[in-house]
């Protein structure tokens, strides 16, 4: 039960975003639409968890001072991969993301959770660890995605959410979140409201 | 009567102490209270006046030069109306007619605003201060008069929210939270914010509402231009306030001689903008100073003792700067005609690093003041 929290903490009390302020870059790039930001959250999952299992496993064979490398050649090696199932299997998302899949690779938190978790755990509690942070992760992009799409361009997912009644009426979408700024100032708002609850 | 007033506070003010009934609205009973009657507190340790004007006054003294601006807009509002219907009506009906469009500008930005700030101060266990007074009172005079009202509310909490509350309230706030919420329409909502049909209240569609700026930002030259009085005294289309340079100025001398407004900002900003568009641009320098919001921003927003650098070279620097931003903004920017509210924006956000670098100056330079005195010594 005591690894459940590995997977517990990073959504709330340990939040890559919020809390560590790490992958801010990507959550900017990704968030204007829905559906990409949720692609994005499953492939940094699937990159951190595995690329934790497998660092775990070789830990104790790396070299201390040429780690950084081999834990370079496993993420390049798992991002390529995804990026490759992503052009085969979702082509027009993978086609929104573009270079943001590639980019994984500098994704502080994978390089971060190698370094802080897997270099020192057993391979299981690793691949938890990874799960857990790239959950975290994407939870905080799926938020901020959710109100970009919805106030931006009154949809969500692609589907047209905002009545059309409401535009007749004068409503019209905010330019200003599909702007990156805005994605700041959505996480600044996150980070607002989740830090008192944590200093309970 | 009044007197009567007086002891209702008194009796009802145990409630809202406390452990009273109403304790929970402490903040709300305080600020009407402190509005109505001067506070019977006083400073219990050593005072510092250097002055009799308390934050209280110098508001309300930025509220007093904005009339003027206020005044003459109201009446702008109507004249543009009815000269765009060509329509020839009475003084009191162009009158009656801006004050129809402008109070509920007013309306919206006051109940949201306060609103917001009272919330805040009730949960922070707060005094709500004044310095709403002032933003409220600004919003509507840099707003084009179109702007829907569910647009100016929303721009308005935003201001407020992100603008000042999340940084601490008002004195604490980082940008000029009146023109952030310019900033925020301006970016959230183009189509409403600019353009050529947005100035004119009820416009006549065959009619230009074309601003000065947006005709040279279209490629026109100064003959297309209304005549330099006409944009002095400030008959031409525009943000509410903005447009009567007479008003601006007599609300802006009132604020110098108060000593409210820094003069040293003001100046550096002329120069800054004079230099620049000597430099860049192809329209005289005294158009540029005419055109858009230089002049209201320059003496209402540039000029705020909140986000203005501190010290005094910092002042000219951070004057200079902004009016050399506007100008280059409205010559090389292909995006917005105006630069006026984009370089005040980003100045405020510098205003403290170019204090900072003007202090280390100073003590860099004693320092070796006073390496050299023991050296010769």
């Amino acid at each position: 039960m005591k690894n459940l929290n590995l997977i517990t903490a990073p959504l709330r009390k340990a939040n890559p975003i919020t809390v560590l302020i790490l992958g801010i870059c990507s959550a900017l790039a990704v968030t204007a639409k829905l559906k990409p930001a949720i692609v994005m959250a499953l492939s940094v999952t699937v990159v951190t968890a595995l690329s934790n299992l497998v660092i775990s496993l070789l830990r104790k064979g790396i070299p201390s001072k040429i780690r950084i490398i081999v834990q370079l050649i496993v993420v390049a090696t798992l991002v390529i991969l995804v990026d490759q199932f992503l052009k085969a299997f979702v082509y027009d998302v993978s086609k929104q993301l573009s270079v943001f899949v590639g980019l994984i690779i500098t994704n502080c938190i994978v390089m971060g959770r190698l370094e802080a978790f897997a270099m020192a755990h057993k391979p299981w509690e690793s691949f938890l660890d990874g799960i857990g942070n790239g959950l975290g992760y994407g939870s905080i992009l799926v938020i901020v995605a959710f109100f970009r799409e919805l106030f931006g361009s009154g949809t969500l997912l692609g589907y047209q959410v905002i009545p059309q009644g409401l535009y007749d009426f004068g409503y019209v979408n905010n330019g200003l979140m599909i702007l990156p700024p805005m994605t700041l100032i959505i996480i600044g708002i996150i980070i607002w409201l989740q830090k008192p609850e944590e200093e309970k | 009567m009044l007197m009567g007033l007086r002891n209702y506070i008194d009796k009802i003010k145990p409630n809202f102490e406390q452990g009273g009934k109403f304790a929970k609205f402490h903040s709300t009973f305080e600020a009407f209270e402190t509005f109505l009657y001067t506070p019977n507190r006083v400073t219990t340790s050593g005072a510092h006046i250097r002055d009799a004007v308390d934050m209280k006054r110098s508001l309300i003294y930025v509220v007093f030069a904005l009339i003027p601006c206020f005044l003459f807009g109201t009446w702008n509002i109507g004249y543009q109306h009815f000269l765009s219907l060509g329509e020839d009506v009475t003084f009191w009906q162009t009158v009656g007619y801006g004050l129809i469009k402008i109070i509920p500008l007013y309306l919206v930005s006051y109940i949201v605003g306060l609103t917001i700030e009272f919330t805040f101060a009730e949960i922070r266990h707060e005094d709500v201060n004044e310095g709403y007074f002032v933003t409220g009172f600004l919003i509507p005079l840099i707003m084009p008069v179109d702007v829907p009202l569910w647009m100016l509310a929303i721009a308005v909490a935003f201001a407020v929210i992100i603008g000042k509350e999340v940084f601490g309230g008002s004195g604490m706030n980082v940008v000029n939270p009146a023109l952030l919420a310019r900033a925020f329409l301006f970016f959230s909502y183009p189509s409403k914010m600019t353009g050529d049909n947005v100035w004119i209240a009820g416009k006549a569609d065959a009619y230009s509402g074309a601003t000065p700026l947006g005709t040279i930002f279209n490629g026109g030259t100064i003959n297309d231009l209304p005549s330099l009085m006409d944009m002095f005294v400030g008959t031409i289309p525009g943000s509410v306030g903005e447009t009567s340079k007479i008003a601006i100025l007599i609300g802006g001398i009132f604020l110098i001689l108060t000593g409210i407004a820094s003069l040293r900002i003001i100046i550096s900003t002329f120069v800054g903008a004079i230099a620049m568009s000597l430099l860049i641009s192809d329209v005289p320098f005294y158009y540029h100073l005419l055109m858009g919001g230089f002049m209201f921003g320059t003496f209402f927003m540039a000029t705020d003792p909140v986000t203005a650098a501190q010290t005094n070279i910092g002042k000219l620097i951070y004057g200079f700067l902004i009016g050399a931003v506007a100008i280059l903004i409205r010559v090389a920017n292909p995006g917005y005609p105006e630069g006026m509210m984009l370089a005040i924006l980003l100045l405020n956000v510098f205003a403290p690093l170019i204090d900072w670098c003007v202090v280390e100056c100073n003590i860099y330079k004693r320092k070796k003041r006073w390496a050299a005195e023991r050296r010769t010594k």
